[in-house]
């Protein structure tokens, strides 16, 4: 039982890594063309990375 | 070129003018440094070729610092440094994207749909990890490791119901302040009861706590609602992104002579102002000079452009086809045609506000009988046990909980997002659920006739009785022109006529060339055969000439949009005798009633008189589907109890409407009235299965045996099921 005192903030930490990660993803714009950026993968690769416009 | 054909997505296609230069710089934003940012709406995006195309072309321009596509919403977003605005517009053009400018007040971006996904995430991590600690609980944990895992979730279940929680107390709150009750209201009172009975067997050590039911249920709520928002999201942003008919501004001519771009707000009656041909006219106005054709089929639903001069009048939301105008402003934008028909369609708004949602009017029958039953329960159950409240307490809240109305909350929704979505493949917009409901009402049809019945451009009729080679001469002199009935003829232009010279188009007249030695003329009669000189009166009709000798003789008549007698038998078949209210002459729109064997038909009708013609039928008791386009159908869009536009319809009319048709066809009426009707059905069925659940779990919960696991499977289950039957509406093919 005394696994649990480990266990449950490994749990916990481990869920709020990636609700942090989501939530930095949907900050950083990344969910505001989701039709776009599924094409955009199947393009070809640019000689350089296009800078996206600023908001 | 792009990869494929601009509208190949089915969008009404037509002429389209393009914005003009003066007015995309105006519309640009600064960014300071010399950059500046324009936004446009391209609506023939839809591939990824298309981004590439697109992006690669605009990045080549001179001048332009970066050039983004979002696919999602179509638009285009380019920063560009310098003066002088790089020819953005005329590239997209040559690439098959026609652009649009569209408003949106800055900063204007989605907040709503961020603020829910990161509810639904927090709600979702919350979620997660309390199932987590509750299913140990469930399997048995006991004691002290019990009672730390109730802790542990309490801690976790605190933020996200402040947090995610408050989109629902918010609209709760909102909607008790002003006396009115919705599904909000029992789902903040369940979900906020639940924690606060779990928080308090906790302290008190003991076995029952419903964190994860309070949460869960936040979770599954927040991504109906979600969903709920991307779809009228979507829906609003492709209504946004069609072309805008109202300019946002005109070009001045002030006293030096200077020409100064001036926003719609800045002009004043008296401003001289220049519209050149293919724009539309931004106020009232009377011209000063030049000579043109006007096209009215928007403001007043007449077919034929109508010749002016200097001294005519011109209303605002004509559109100059033929030659540039100088004018005089007569009004104030807000004191214009368009300013007026707003006026009429606010004081119109009848029906559609009284309206009730069906999910509104169920909680409001639904929420106090499930509020006195826990009250009952708890009074109950004090009698039963002689006064241990605290069981009777617990009793009273878990029978809350197990109404709260998840499936409930889901069961309109969902079917409505499912229903959006197969409207959408059809090339129809949804402004928001609410019209589907009303639509599914609808027992009478009324359609305007230009530009709705038919596709508001003339088509050319007597094609059998021209000589190819005269209609090949007239065709290649036809493409150098706007007019109508030019284009009419332009279309069947194949590049065997001669090559003309010398081309020009003379207003009001018609157009005329010279080619294999002799002058050609296309249009008016007594124009073409050349100064009247024949002694035939007054001949109006359209005719190609040779030297002053007529070759071909041109009739016209308004196209019919394609599918409009089978979508008109349909509505027959299932609402009645449709009626057609227009504002052109009797004697067109009997041309078209014919053709389309509709009975009822009102003429020359102004746009009052179709709010009247609306309002009578709505006295009867009858519940009005208003198809319509023009700005002069705007009010009667609005009395309406349900009201649908084409895309190609005036900016206001569009806005007034609750669906929009992309697509030329008319079948979108019955369509949308079809997937109106079986979403209709589907969320009576959803409500009553959400009912049924409550008549099973109700007792149970009363006679106090339920416990956090029951509830947990109860309420997900009822929730599935409505989610699965929501789902048969997009299998089901028509």
């Amino acid at each position: 039982m005394s696994m649990l005192i480990y266990l449950i903030p490994v749990a916990l930490f481990l869920g709020a890594l990636a609700l942090l990660a989501f939530l930095w993803a949907l900050r950083s714009g990344q969910y505001e063309d989701l039709d776009g950026a599924a094409e955009r993968v199947l393009l070809d690769d640019e000689d350089e990375p296009q800078t996206p416009a600023k908001r | 070129m792009s990869c494929c054909a601009p509208g190949a997505d089915g969008f009404a296609g037509g002429v389209q003018s393009l914005p003009s230069d003066d007015e995309v710089r105006f519309s640009a934003r600064n960014l300071g440094d010399g950059v500046f940012q324009t936004e446009l709406s391209v609506p023939a995006v839809h591939c990824g070729a298309c981004i590439r195309s697109i992006e690669a072309g605009l990045g080549r321009l001179d001048g332009v610092e970066a050039a983004r596509v979002n696919l999602s919403t179509r638009r285009v977003t380019v920063r560009w440094r310098g003066e002088a605005l790089p020819p953005i517009v005329a590239t997209l053009a040559r690439l098959g994207y026609a652009p649009t400018v569209f408003d949106e007040p800055e900063g204007e971006k989605d907040r709503t749909l961020s603020e829910l996904l990161v509810a639904v995430a927090v709600s979702g991590f919350a979620a997660g990890n309390i199932m987590l600690l509750s299913v140990s609980v469930w399997s048995g944990a006991e004691g002290a490791t019990r009672d730390l895992f109730h802790w542990v979730s309490a801690l976790i279940a605190l933020p996200a119901m402040f947090f995610a929680g408050r989109i629902y107390y918010r609209s709760a709150w909102g909607a008790l302040k002003h006396g009115r009750m919705n599904m909000d209201v029992p789902i903040a009172i369940g979900i906020t009861m639940a924690y606060a009975l779990s928080l308090y067997e906790t302290i008190h050590s003991g076995p029952h706590a419903y964190f994860d039911a309070s949460v869960t249920l936040l979770f599954f709520l927040l991504i109906g609602r979600s969903l709920d928002h991307v779809m009228r999201e979507r829906a609003r942003t492709a209504v946004k992104g069609l072309a805008r008919l109202a300019p946002r501004g005109a070009l001045v001519i002030g006293a030096g002579g200077a020409r100064d771009y001036l926003a719609l707000s800045e002009i004043e009656p008296g401003m001289r102002l220049l519209v050149a041909a293919g724009e539309r006219i931004p106020v009232d106005a009377v011209v000063e000079a030049g000579l043109s054709d006007i096209d009215r089929s928007l403001v007043s639903g007449e077919s034929a452009p109508q010749k002016v001069a200097e001294g005519d009048a011109i209303q605002a939301g004509t559109l100059n086809l033929t030659g540039p105008l100088t004018l005089a402003a007569t009004a104030r934008a807000e004191d214009s045609f368009l300013a007026e028909m707003l006026r009429m369609m606010e004081a119109a708004e009848g029906g559609r506000a009284r309206y009730r949602r069906i999910a509104d009017r169920v909680s409001a029958a639904y929420a106090p009988v499930v509020h006195l039953t826990a009250l009952a329960t708890f009074l109950g159950w004090m009698a039963a046990t002689g006064g241990d409240w605290h069981r009777a307490v617990t009793v009273a809240i878990a029978v809350l909980i197990i109404t709260c109305p998840c499936a409930l909350g889901l069961a309109v929704p969902i079917v409505q997002v499912v229903a959006a979505r197969r409207l959408f493949e059809h090339g129809i917009m949804v402004r928001d659920g609410g019209a589907m409901e009303r639509l599914a009402e609808a027992d009478v049809a009324v359609f305007d006739k230009t530009g709705t019945l038919t596709l508001g451009h003339p088509r050319l009729q007597n094609l059998q009785q021209i000589a190819p080679e005269a209609l090949a001469a007239a065709a290649a002199l036809a493409a150098n022109s706007r007019h109508p009935l030019s284009q009419a003829v332009a279309v069947y232009d194949e590049g065997k006529g001669p090559v003309f010279e010398a081309v020009a188009e003379r207003p009001g007249l018609g157009v005329e060339g010279r080619a294999e030695g002799s002058l050609w003329r296309l249009g008016r009669a007594e124009w073409a055969r050349g100064d009247g000189a024949s002694g035939e009166a007054a001949d109006e009709g359209t005719v190609l000439s040779r030297d002053g000798a007529v070759l071909a003789r041109f009739e016209f008549d308004d196209a019919i949009r394609p599918d409009a007698r089978e979508a008109l038998a349909e509505l027959e078949d299932r609402l009645g005798p449709v009626e057609m209210l227009s504002g052109d002459t009797a004697r067109a729109c009997r041309r078209v009633a014919d053709r389309l064997s509709i009975a009822h038909v009102e003429a020359g009708l102004m746009p009052a008189d179709k709010v009247a013609r609306i309002e009578a039928l709505a006295r009867q008791g009858r519940k009005v589907l208003m198809v319509g386009d023009g700005l002069n159908d705007a009010p009667a869009l609005g009395a309406a109890h349900v009201s649908m536009a084409p895309a190609t319809a005036a900016d206001i009319g569009r806005n007034a409407a609750d669906f929009v048709f992309l697509r030329d066809s008319l079948s979108a009426v019955p369509v949308a009235l079809d997937v109106s009707r079986r979403a209709g059905r589907l969320v009576r069925q959803n409500v009553a299965l959400a009912i049924v659940y409550n008549v099973f779990a109700v007792p149970v919960a009363i006679l106090g045996y339920v416990t956090p696991l029951i509830a947990a499977v109860a309420m997900s289950t009822s929730s599935i099921i409505v989610i699965a039957n929501a789902l048969r509406l997009g299998r089901v093919r028509r």
